[in-house]
């Protein structure tokens, strides 16, 4: 009964969001003040509905209702409650419930927390999002419903994979969707500034949190990927420049892009129709993502043209949404006037610069991920595009972008002087220049590009730093005063400072973990040991357990540093019940140099157990450097200029430009 | 990372079979020159394992891909050159099997696309932001206001008085 209703609730959903797309968008056409009210009641009243379909899914799943094909097929009556809970959203159909679910609850913000928004942007905004809730809601209801009913019931469901039953991929899709989703909110926004023709500074100040907060979900959710990657598919891979990674990845690299090119508009009214465009093209790359990973065309051109009708819908949805925008856009963009000029060696252009590298970056990476597909299709040659095209591309285009990071901040807005930021960045030269030389008497015969790659992240990290404390007139004023300017500082350039100071971690642990890992694949029998990087490690036998739907073996491994014990791991092989499938939970000690990492592998008939030992120096870096990048975004967006002054039009000078 | 979980989501029952971790190179695969295997692993990094997803021969615990690391070791030791394994490679599975696609005229566009996008951007970029004439015309001006806004910009005006 209550998934009856919660499909139900669906419908009306959707067709509460068909009144939201239209009336309101024409009200905003004729003026009519009445037609624009209705969009806020509309949201609300769509959240409400998708809210109430999403949970009485999950009721199904937590009480194991396996008469609904859906939890038939992905779960199982033995599955710990959070993996129950997490099942909801592990499969096609409840993903796309989701994705709706987290577009209305963003569409519910708008109409919120946007009542200071001009009456007609207001009402154009709601009702683009409305329109891309209708979309989706019409494909999950005509092609992926998840509220469909088995006849008669199984006895027990098939269960979820058991390799996605993992406390962080459990939470995994919906950071990676609030990040996909997010960016609509810059696509309405832009769509309603060309309906308008015309966008302010204001306009950026209210796209620009939006942009963040999906940033930042976007960055955690692929982190949460890359560590779940790097602990449970045993060898400690991390990123695999996979079609699917990718499709997350683009959306990012836009959404990078777009976030500073909107601070060039909020702050100097310049780059507005970049801006725009960049707006729809990053919520169009999450569109393509979701039609990539969900329509079947990445695992071969056939299975899509097998099984097209799922594949051609969101096709069909993408195409309409990228094709309306960068329509819109053509017609209305020369409407829209650029502000402020300026020198390109300043803050603008370091930011222009910027964008530059980073969309080509995307570019890059889309043209990889979709040319073998292209190329299959229209010529029948098929060929593989893997992890060696991208490094050698993207990395080349990371490059100067990274060397050029620490000059932005102290560069000064219309024209900068380049000299005078490079004299304030002399202190982390000398500390780049410092990690070469030390990188290459420690590492001698090691990769001899490493120390360098290791230098651009000290780099970037002690530039951050630089900018932080030359703010606060670090060396010149008194410590009182130099503390004192530290506290009094926006919160916003803190952020600055420290999402780049993030950035430079990562790539410290990006470079020290490809150039220095160590690896060691032994057959062991009990009582022996093995080195690696420094570790002694004896294994002392391995073991039967049982887990609540799972059985495994655990090896238990000494772990010796100089003679000294230093822990005991306990790498484990596990074969779930339903379904029936192994997966490995390698053992891992953390030191501050560095992980071990353990894992067991198959009992060999001639006696003894094949192990793998890797050293993975500072690879914590990567997801540590993305931590403290999701934090710099959270602490950018609690400045009181934000939260506040966003929705103020009234406190600038209207910059506003004309449609014309 | 997030290749496996869609798999699953994708081909829900259907991947299964491709999806279960990697344990790789297997100890008795080792070759006991160490220059030789640490050849022996660069190749099979970029080379593809046939049957999975995106995942170098290294990576994959298929038994093909385990077939062709034992190919790959065999060619070495019978004295080949890493260019010449590849070839060996090439002509047996097609040019599919190399993850890094060689430079021809069906992936010469695949290859300067970077370059191309980049000189594209710089140029876009410099003539819309930098030319002169847009010097001229951001200096935005008084008739660019519409006739309501300069309605409200003398009321402005007056009120001031």
């Amino acid at each position: 009964m209550i998934t009856e209703l919660g499909h139900f609730a669906l419908i009306l959903g959707v067709m509460v969001a068909i009144v939201q797309m239209t009336l309101p968008a024409w009200g905003a056409y004729k003026r009519d003040t009445r037609l624009m009210a209705i969009a806020e009641p509309a949201a609300l009243s769509q959240l409400t509905l998708l809210t109430f379909a999403f949970l009485s899914l999950m009721h199904a799943y937590v009480t194991s209702d396996f008469s609904v094909a859906n939890v038939a097929t992905n779960s199982h009556s033995t599955k710990p409650l959070l993996y129950k809970i997490s099942g909801v959203w592990g499969n096609h159909e409840g993903s796309m419930l989701l994705w709706v679910l987290i577009l209305a609850i963003f569409g519910a913000a708008v109409a919120l927390f946007g009542r200071n928004l001009p009456a007609t942007l207001r009402a154009n905004v709601l009702s683009v999002q409305a329109s891309i809730a209708v979309a989706f809601g019409l494909f999950i209801l005509l092609t992926s419903n998840p509220f469909e009913r088995l006849d008669p019931a199984p006895f027990d469901g098939r269960g979820l994979n058991p390799i996605l039953q993992d406390p962080a991929l459990s939470f995994h899709p919906p950071f990676l969707y609030m990040g996909y989703v997010g960016f609509s909110m810059a696509f309405s926004f832009a769509i309603g500034a060309l309906l308008e023709g015309r966008t302010d500074a204001a306009w950026a100040r209210w796209v620009r949190p939006w942009t963040l907060l999906a940033w930042m979900c976007l960055t955690i959710g692929i982190a949460m990927g890359s560590w779940w990657a790097y602990y449970e598919l045993g060898w400690g891979g991390w990123w695999f420049w996979d079609p699917v990674e990718n499709a997350s990845f683009m959306p990012w690299l836009a959404g990078t892009a777009l976030l500073h090119s909107a601070l060039v508009m909020e702050k100097r009214d310049a780059l507005k129709v970049w801006t725009v465009l960049l707006a729809i093209l990053t919520f169009s790359l999450s569109l393509m993502g979701t039609f990539l990973v969900r329509s079947g065309v990445l695992s071969s051109v056939h299975a899509f043209a097998v099984d097209p009708e799922r594949g051609v819908f969101v096709l069909a949805i993408m195409v309409l949404f990228t094709g309306g925008g960068l329509a819109l856009f053509a017609y209305r963009a020369r409407e829209l006037r650029q502000g402020g000029i300026f020198a390109p060696i300043s803050r603008e252009g370091s930011l222009v610069l910027n964008n530059i590298l980073l969309t080509t970056a995307c570019a890059t990476v889309l043209v990889g991920t979709l040319y073998p597909l292209a190329l299959e299709s229209a010529t029948g040659e098929k060929i593989s595009v893997g992890a060696p095209y991208f490094n050698m591309t993207f990395g080349p285009l990371m490059l100067p972008l990274l060397l050029a990071l620490p000059f932005g901040p102290f560069l000064a807005w219309k024209r900068g002087d380049a000299y005078a930021a490079a004299q304030r960045l002399f202190v982390a030269v000398l500390a780049a220049i410092a990690v070469v030389a030390i990188g290459y008497a420690v590492t001698k015969p090691g990769p001899w590009l490493a120390p360098f790659g290791i230098a651009l992240g000290v780099w970037v990290m002690a530039g951050a730093i630089s900018e932080l404390l030359f703010r606060a007139k670090a060396g010149s004023a008194s410590f009182d005063e130099v503390a004192r300017r530290l506290r009094n500082l926006p919160r916003s350039v803190y952020g600055t400072a420290l999402a780049h100071f993030g950035v430079g971690m990562m790539v410290i642990g990006i470079i020290a973990t490809s150039a220095y890992q160590t690896e060691r694949v032994l057959l062991m029998k009990e009582g022996a040991s093995l080195d690696v990087a420094g570790y002694d490690v004896t294994f002392n036998g391995a073991h039967a357990a049982k887990g609540p739907n799972y059985t495994e073996t655990i090896g238990n491994f000494s772990v010796r540093y100089d003679g000294e014990p230093v822990t005991i791991l306990q790498p484990s092989k596990r074969l779930y019940d339903a379904p029936p499938q192994p997966t490995t939970e390698a053992g891992i000690y953390n030191a501050w140099t560095g992980d071990l990492y353990l894992v067991l592998g198959d009992e060999q008939a001639s006696g003894g157990w094949v192990v793998r030992a890797y050293f993975h120096p500072f690879v914590r870096f990567i997801w540590i450097g993305t931590l403290v990048m999701f934090f710099a975004g959270a602490i950018s967006l609690s400045d009181r200029r934000l939260r506040v002054g966003a929705p103020q039009r009234a406190r600038r000078v209207p910059a506003a430009v004309p449609a014309e | 990372m997030m290749r496996f979980f869609r798999q699953a989501v994708l081909l829900v029952v259907a991947a299964v079979a491709l999806i279960s971790p990697a344990l790789a190179v297997q100890p008795d695969e080792i070759l006991p020159d160490a220059a030789m295997e640490q050849r022996a692993r660069g190749i099979s990094a970029g080379l593809r394992c046939l049957v999975c997803q995106n995942q170098s021969i290294d990576d994959s615990d298929a038994p093909l891909a385990r077939d062709l690391r034992l190919l790959v070791r065999e060619r070495l030791q019978a004295g080949d050159s890493d260019a010449q394994v590849r070839d060996f490679l090439v002509a047996r599975y097609g040019e599919f099997v190399l993850l890094k696609p060689p430079f021809s005229w069906s992936t010469a566009l695949l290859w300067v696309a970077p370059l191309l996008i980049l000189l594209g951007a710089v140029t876009w970029i410099w003539r819309t932001v930098f030319s002169p004439v847009r010097a001229t015309v951001g200096a935005s001006s008084v008739e660019d206001l519409s006739t309501a806004e300069r309605e409200a910009l003398e009321k402005l005006m007056r009120d001031r008085d």
